[in-house]
């Protein structure tokens, strides 16, 4: 479509220290403002400005990444169309995910050129470049569609094939009843029936979205944080996992390795240890850098090692910092399990969900339980390798997450006992999307799957 | 040649495409002439006696809406109706009617005689005269010149059509009628490029031999049903149709003699629908299934003719006499007509504009089977197009094209003109994607402005619309406003249709939305009399409770409307335009898309071909080949 606001990352991938998702269209700044806090809404700031803010994910409320926003209005930017730029200093992570995050609010990934294309439909590239416009659309589709096809090979386009062939079989049995009331051979398709089918749908497309992160773990590491109060065991805990776990070297391209950072596998998961110089130097971090910058690491963190005293108290410090922390992300690690127990366990259990693992880093008791919760965290139990499963490209995930809006509104519609006809509208919807994520050609396949399933006709 | 009759429009054929196209050509105020081989066979079924049904059903109140017939002939002359997919969302259902066959055209065939402007010839078209690539009248069988500023052929199934039984193979158009030849010969060396499409028909037994109480049967509704917005008298007095099945010997008896079938001895090369497979063709392909059904479908109230739908074959007719004898409740049936495949010369569709004027000769038009479809009902839509854009032509008016979004009419023929169609062409729901706005509820709505625009609805009809659309606007308006307390009487209603107790006091129409909810409910809950008669409720219902559902697909809709907004320029040379695809140049240059939406759709033209030749029409300098 011509009109939609479309957005993508228009610096080179993985080089550079700051990468920039630039968006155009008429809703540009709409879209910009669901994600963005600042001083104050872009909507109301001057055009041709920059302005300092947080991206924020609207869904979870948490902070993605901080950033200086460039606002320009239509008519006088590059598209002449209202042009947010989001200029981002972390790394490719951060920079695909605000990527993602426009696409979930309202944007289109831009099409190869598209920028251009815009700049020279609304009369901004002078009409004798429309030779050299042309070639250029021509010329980058060409190579994105060589990039796209080694991206949908082998093990991911198999499991979208399988798992469209299913949701086929669904759509083919509602449309038989539909368009052949009388055909007493199919059974008839119930709401009930396609609710728990599209819940099964919905798990698949969940399966392909969580190898997406997956697969960034495994390129980029996981990155942890260990926290807790002085003397409780943090670098105790740093240097085993150094020691036993061989520190490794990743070969990403574009991720500059920070001085604070150390990589370390385990059970094959790579973890990106953060702020570990804080711990080396002072053994304690929340009193060298203040509550307040530990909640900040803590955000930014994808696990947190929490490690707490056997011997020692429960402190309002700790309960502050364990409620401030996503329980998804957290393990507590209730350490020196060799001295006397003071600490009120039972109390950590019934108030955070989190796992607790018991260690006595320095004799090496209970390390393992807590590298296996870790596997058990992020892949749950199993780690298929690094095969092609894992969906990385961009337009795919966005692709992905747009399919499982689209079940999830046939699983709500559903529920709400709506005919079969109108919960089939999202079912066809999530089908078509993942058909765009290996490129097939969706127009005739449903009414070819009717004929050859189905004995029909007069 | 002096002399010679003139008229403005020419309507060659008069089977359900043919007398929509002659009508609304007349209606308009033009003069025109509709010629068929036998006058007899005007606006006959040669297939089943049905009209309507799923997506088909929803055609018919298109063409009702756009003023056309077949509608109001069908509510006069059926013998049963039956409302389909009652169980399921308002966007497919559809009306089906049982047509008593020689009524029907009987009745169809007074509505041409009284026509003023139109009148009705028994002769068969041999040869069309243009000059200079655009159409000047038509010469018959027996040579009569008739001169025409616009031409339209909608022969059907007639074009060198050839029977076929077991080895027997003839020329002959449907039912052994005389063949049209000479035209198809002549539509080839025009240079037209011509399909081949295979169909067939079932047998037909004599109801009198029928064992009905082997069968099932398959009553009407016994509320009234009409398909026409016209329609105040309603048929109550109806007649069932019958259910059966094949039987294990039906299948032995197919498969022993397989090898006598047309369809599998190699005598038939046309390439038949999938969705009508012969009785043959099923045994073969679902041989796991251990029967078929069968409908018993009488033809009419004055005949004993019965139509026995699913056993539609090409076998020798000895062998189609043991197949049917071998059905439960027809052992001992005597058949009246033995089934028959025909093959039949179609142009490919992609030859015609979305007006269905030709592109090679100009103000020739086609409309029907000749453009690869099957049904009466997508021939009635398209005859009914190609006559209203034929007379808009010559009156000098805008064409008219329906959109994919307005009616399964633009959807039939955009599938045509930009995919083409490598077998007889059916409607299907699914092949419109926005079939929750397409429904046959609105589907006067939707249309009836664009009818009255093209000069066939009437000023009376077009106020009787506007007054059921304002009380429609005005319920839905009010049951927005109005808010219903959750006291006593309104709980108990409530709870009486399963639905959980309100909490809080809540607005009508959001009480409607509850699946349990319907319209006569909230009525009762607000103490109020229904004044709106049945249809028009059933709309505020519709538009209530897929309120959501309706917007999202109407967001989809304008976006679409957008792209149709991007014209290409006529004549616009494909080969200056260097960046695309061959691929998509090649489909680009035999479609020639008249927008960039319709341009979008064409198999093989992907989004960077679109980009690149929205940047060239953009540059103002298009290049563009001799028309």
């Amino acid at each position: 479509m011509q009109f939609e606001t479309i957005s993508s990352i228009s610096t080179p991938v993985g080089e550079g220290a700051i990468a920039i998702v630039r968006l155009s269209g008429e809703d540009a700044i709409e879209i910009a403002d669901r994600l963005y806090k600042g001083a104050k809404k872009l909507s109301d700031t001057d055009s041709h400005t920059i302005n300092y803010g947080h991206i924020i994910d609207p869904k979870t409320g948490e902070t993605v990444e901080e950033v200086m926003v460039a606002l320009m209005r239509a008519p006088k930017t590059y598209t002449r169309e209202d042009i947010v730029e989001i200029n981002c200093h972390g790394g490719i992570h951060t920079v695909n995910r605000v990527l993602q995050l426009t696409l979930n609010n309202g944007a289109r990934m831009a099409e190869p050129g598209e920028f251009t294309k815009r700049a020279f439909l609304n009369g901004r590239v002078d009409l004798s470049q429309a030779e050299a416009v042309m070639d250029f659309i021509r010329a980058k589709t060409n190579e994105a569609s060589k990039v796209a096809n080694q991206q949908v090979q082998g093990r991911l386009k198999t499991y979208i094939e399988e798992l469209r062939q299913s949701i086929l079989n669904i759509l083919a049995q509602v449309e038989v009843n539909i368009d052949y009331p009388e055909y007493d051979d199919v059974e008839e398709a119930t709401t009930s029936f396609l609710l728990s089918e599209a819940k099964k749908v919905s798990d698949n497309i969940d399966k392909l979205l969580k190898s997406s992160t997956e697969g960034r773990i495994l390129r980029e590491g996981l990155s942890t944080v260990i926290v807790g109060k002085p003397n409780v065991g943090k670098s105790s805990l740093l240097n085993y996992l150094i020691q036993d776990n061989k520190a490794i070297v990743t070969d990403v391209a574009g991720t500059t390795r920070d001085i604070l950072e150390e990589y370390v596998n385990v059970n094959g998961i790579p973890l990106k240890l953060v702020d570990t110089a804080g711990i080396r130097e002072t053994d304690d971090i929340v009193e060298k850098i203040g509550v307040e910058r530990s909640r900040e690491a803590l955000k930014d963190a994808e696990l947190i090692l929490y490690v707490m005293n056997n011997n020692d108290e429960l402190t309002p410090e700790d309960l502050e910092l364990l409620e401030s922390a996503d329980d998804k992300k957290v393990i507590g690690i209730v350490n020196k399990l060799d001295l006397e127990n003071k600490l009120n366990i039972n109390y950590l259990e019934e108030h955070f969900k989190i796992p607790l693992i018991k260690t006595s880093i320095i004799n090496g008791e209970g390390v393992d339980d807590l590298e296996n919760e870790i596997q058990e965290m992020f892949f749950e139990g199993s780690l298929s390798s690094t095969d092609s499963t894992y969906v990385s490209n961009n337009r795919h995930i966005n692709l992905l997450e747009q399919a499982k809006t689209a079940i999830e509104d046939a699983i709500s519609s559903a529920e709400m006992d709506v005919p079969v006809d109108i919960i089939q509208i999202d079912l066809i919807k999530t089908w078509e999307l993942l058909g765009e994520v290996i490129g097939e050609d969706v127009s005739e396949q449903l009414i070819d799957k009717l004929f050859s399933q189905f004995c029909l006709g007069k | 040649m002096t002399g010679n009759i003139k008229y403005d429009v020419i309507v060659i054929g008069a089977g359900h495409a043919g007398v929509e196209a002659g009508l609304a050509a007349s209606r308009k105020g033009l003069k025109t002439l509709m010629l068929t081989i036998n006058l007899d066979n005007i606006a006959f079924m040669p297939c089943n006696p049905s009209v309507g049904g799923p997506a088909k059903g929803i055609v018919v109140r298109e063409v009702d809406a756009l003023g056309g017939q077949m509608a109001k002939v069908i509510d006069k002359t059926h013998i049963q109706m039956r409302m389909l997919n009652t169980g399921k969302g308002p966007a497919v259902r559809a009306l089906r009617a049982q047509a008593d066959k020689v009524l029907y055209q009987q009745e169809m065939k007074s509505v041409l005689e009284q026509e003023p402007n139109l009148d009705i010839l028994q002769g068969m078209v041999d040869e069309l005269i243009i000059e200079d690539d655009v159409i000047r009248g038509v010469k018959t069988n027996v040579g009569t010149v008739y001169d025409a500023d616009a031409v339209i052929i909608t022969t059907g199934t007639f074009l060198r059509g050839e029977i076929i039984l077991g080895d027997l193979k003839y020329s002959s158009g449907p039912n052994h009628q005389i063949p049209s030849l000479a035209l198809a010969d002549q539509l080839k060396e025009l240079g037209f490029e011509i399909i081949r499409f295979k169909t067939g028909t079932p047998p037909r037994v004599n109801a009198d031999s029928i064992d009905y109480s082997k069968t099932e049967i398959q009553p009407g509704d016994d509320v009234p049903r009409a398909f026409s917005f016209d329609t105040t008298e309603f048929i109550m007095d109806q007649l069932p149709c019958w259910l059966t099945y094949t039987s294990q010997e039906t299948h032995e008896i197919i498969t022993a003699n397989l090898h006598l079938s047309a369809m599998y001895s190699g005598v038939v090369q046309g390439t038949g629908p999938r969705y009508c497979p012969s009785i043959e063709d099923k045994i073969v392909r679902f041989n796991d299934k251990p029967r078929h059904q069968i409908f018993l479908e009488p033809e009419g109230r004055n005949t004993k003719e019965v139509y026995v739908q699913g056993l539609s074959t090409s076998m020798p007719e000895s062998v189609q006499r043991d197949m049917v004898t071998s059905i439960p409740g027809l052992e001992n049936a005597r058949m009246m007509r033995a089934g028959y495949a025909i093959e039949y010369d179609a142009l490919v569709p992609t030859q015609l504009w979305p007006t269905l004027e030709t592109k090679k000769i100009k103000n020739l038009y086609t409309a029907g089977q000749i453009n690869g479809t099957s049904g009466y009902e997508e021939a009635a839509g398209q005859g009914l197009i190609a006559g209203i854009n034929a007379a808009n032509n010559l009156l000098g008016k805008e064409e008219l094209i329906l959109s994919r979004t307005d009616a399964y009419i633009g959807v039939l023929i955009d599938d045509l003109v930009t995919k083409g169609t490598n077998e007889p062409y059916r409607l299907l729901t699914s092949r419109a994607e926005h079939r929750l706005l397409l429904r046959h509820d609105n589907a006067d709505i939707r249309l009836t402005e664009i009818g009255y625009d093209n000069g066939l609805i009437s000023e009376e009809r077009l106020a009787r619309f506007n007054k059921k659309k304002a009380n429609i606007d005005a319920e839905l308006e009010r049951l927005q406003k109005v808010r219903i307390k959750p006291n006593e009487h309104t709980q108990n209603i409530v709870s009486e249709r399963g639905g959980t107790a309100l909490k809080d006091g809540i607005l009508a129409a959001d009480l409607l939305r509850r699946p349990e909810m319907d319209y006569a409910s909230i009525m009762e809950i607000l103490n109020e009399e229904i004044t709106l008669n049945q249809e028009e409720y059933e709309q505020v219902e519709v538009q209530i409770k897929y309120d959501g559902y309706i917007k999202k697909s109407l967001q989809q809709v304008d976006k679409m409307k957008r792209m149709e907004e991007k014209v290409i320029p006529e004549n616009i040379d494909y080969d200056a335009v260097h960046s695309i695809a061959t691929e998509a140049r090649m489909k680009l240059k035999e479609v020639k898309p008249l927008n960039i939406a319709q341009a979008s759709r064409i198999s093989g033209v992907n989004p960077a071909d679109i980009s690149i030749l929205l940047v060239y029409i953009e540059q103002g300098n298009v290049k563009r080949v001799e028309a």
